[in-house]
């Protein structure tokens, strides 16, 4: 550390040190102190602003969790827990499942948060699916980071999202795979419910949702039925 | 870039503060902040919240630049400038996502590029760094509404051609077509050229002789 060398000839004026004449121990010391200062400020700013911050994104997620699931009114929150679904309290951390229900409490849908990798970046979604009918019935991106006004199209384009209205995601009836996995088509040619057509000119983002929800239900629509029973006597509280 | 030295005992005048709106705008006249400005000004309300956040960031550095300029070696000047800043950017990061997450969704990394957007370092190092504090905090409001002007003047024409909205609000009705260049970063520039033009024009015309 050069700093030993010259904190002791600092402050003799005769001494060989830089040109400029301030010594290393004045540097430090102003730039801790500085670092002390601005440290304080981002601390306090980060404890005044966090509340509002939580509360925002709670607030965000609850619009959402409604959005993704018609009809609900209110909801309770889930996790899973070695493939079965617990109150949240019991597997803190672990993936949330939103149940929706209806105002007589009779269970309406499932909101379950899903992300992938998109155009630019990660894209992070939520969709709603209800048991009953065995199909998506919603879809809202929650973030993404997609080229404005075409990948974009997969938050705005009304033709997109009706594919989320009713998109068919069904187990096999002898066991815990998905019957006809959900697959992307080209635009006009859907012929199937598990079929989404994707958008012209952002056949990436489109492929990206596409394979986000994929995933993602592959995991947790088996969660979901094994649990059936879990999520209906919940809304009976 | 100004970089005069104002009289200590001389008090604020109205032109330290002007000069950033109009004679020395850091976008329009000094071309400085080209990044933010053109990628993050495809709307009115994104245009307004960068100018805003940044002059926020301007003003709270350049107070601080200039409270301590006595106490800050020349030699690690350019260290501490960015110290503080990168402090206030964290700070005005926070406050974005405590009043709306939609916002900061809009603005993305650009919250945090604040950190480089070179007006501020500029003025740190041209102006507060060399003036007292109530001099320094009108040229830093001054230059970051000049800032926020610029923003606002290319998200609306960004925003209204290329979505055919005013801060949300649908102006041009349904039989307009969106021209999509506008919102993405190629309209940016040709915004941003437009707005040149109309300012150097004005200039020259003023210069003229009556």
């Amino acid at each position: 550390m050069a700093h030993e060398a010259t904190a002791h000839t600092g402050s003799a004026p005769a001494a060989p040190v830089p040109a400029a004449g301030t010594s290393s121990t004045k540097m430090i010391m102003t730039m801790g102190t500085l670092g002390l200062v601005c440290a304080v400020l981002i601390v306090a700013a980060f404890q005044l602003t966090q509340p509002a911050i939580e509360r925002n994104k709670a607030a965000a997620l609850e619009r959402a969790v409604f959005d993704v699931i018609p009809g609900a009114t209110s909801k309770v929150v889930f996790a899973e827990k070695d493939g079965r679904l617990v109150p949240e309290s019991e597997a803190p951390g672990a993936l949330r499942y939103f149940a929706g229900y209806d105002d007589n409490q009779r269970l309406v849908g499932v909101a379950v948060e899903a992300s992938g990798q998109g155009f630019a970046d990660l894209v992070k979604v939520i969709f709603g699916y209800a048991p009953d009918r065995g199909a998506i019935v919603g879809m809202k991106v929650l973030e993404s980071h997609e080229t404005p006004g075409l990948g974009t199209k997969i938050e705005t384009d009304a033709a997109f999202r009706a594919n989320f209205e009713a998109l068919e995601v069904k187990l096999r009836a002898s066991g815990n795979d998905i019957e006809n996995p959900i697959v992307l088509v080209k635009p006009g040619k859907k012929t199937n419910p598990w079929e989404i057509e994707a958008i012209t000119g952002a056949t990436i983002s489109s492929t990206a949702v596409t394979n986000i929800l994929h995933n993602s239900t592959a995991r947790t629509v088996p969660v979901i039925m094994n649990s059936l029973q879990t999520l209906e006597a919940n809304g009976h509280e | 870039m100004s970089d005069h030295k104002v009289p200590a005992t001389q008090a604020p005048s109205a032109e330290t503060f002007l000069k950033g709106l109009w004679k020395e705008n850091p976008v329009f006249v000094m071309l400085l902040g080209m990044c933010p400005t053109l990628a993050v000004t495809n709307s009115v309300i994104n245009g307004l919240a960068m100018g805003l956040a940044t002059t926020f960031v301007l003003v709270m550095s350049s107070t601080i630049v200039s409270l301590a300029r006595r106490f800050i070696p020349g030699e690690i000047r350019i260290a501490s400038f960015i110290l503080i800043i990168a402090t206030f950017v964290t700070v005005v990061d926070y406050v974005i996502q405590a009043v709306s997450l939609d916002i900061y969704r809009a603005l993305g990394a650009f919250i945090s590029l604040i950190v480089v957007n070179c007006i501020i370092l500029g003025r740190a190092e041209a102006f507060a760094s060399k003036n007292p504090v109530r001099h320094s905090v009108l040229d830093a409001t001054g230059m970051g509404l000049g800032f926020t002007i610029a923003c606002f003047s290319l998200g609306a024409v960004r925003e209204l051609l290329g979505n055919g909205t005013f801060a949300g609000i649908p102006v041009l009705g349904s039989a307009f077509e969106p021209w999509t260049i506008m919102a993405l970063p190629g309209g940016a520039f040709f915004v941003l050229g437009g707005w040149l033009l109309l300012f150097s024009w004005l200039r020259e015309r003023k210069a003229a002789p009556a």
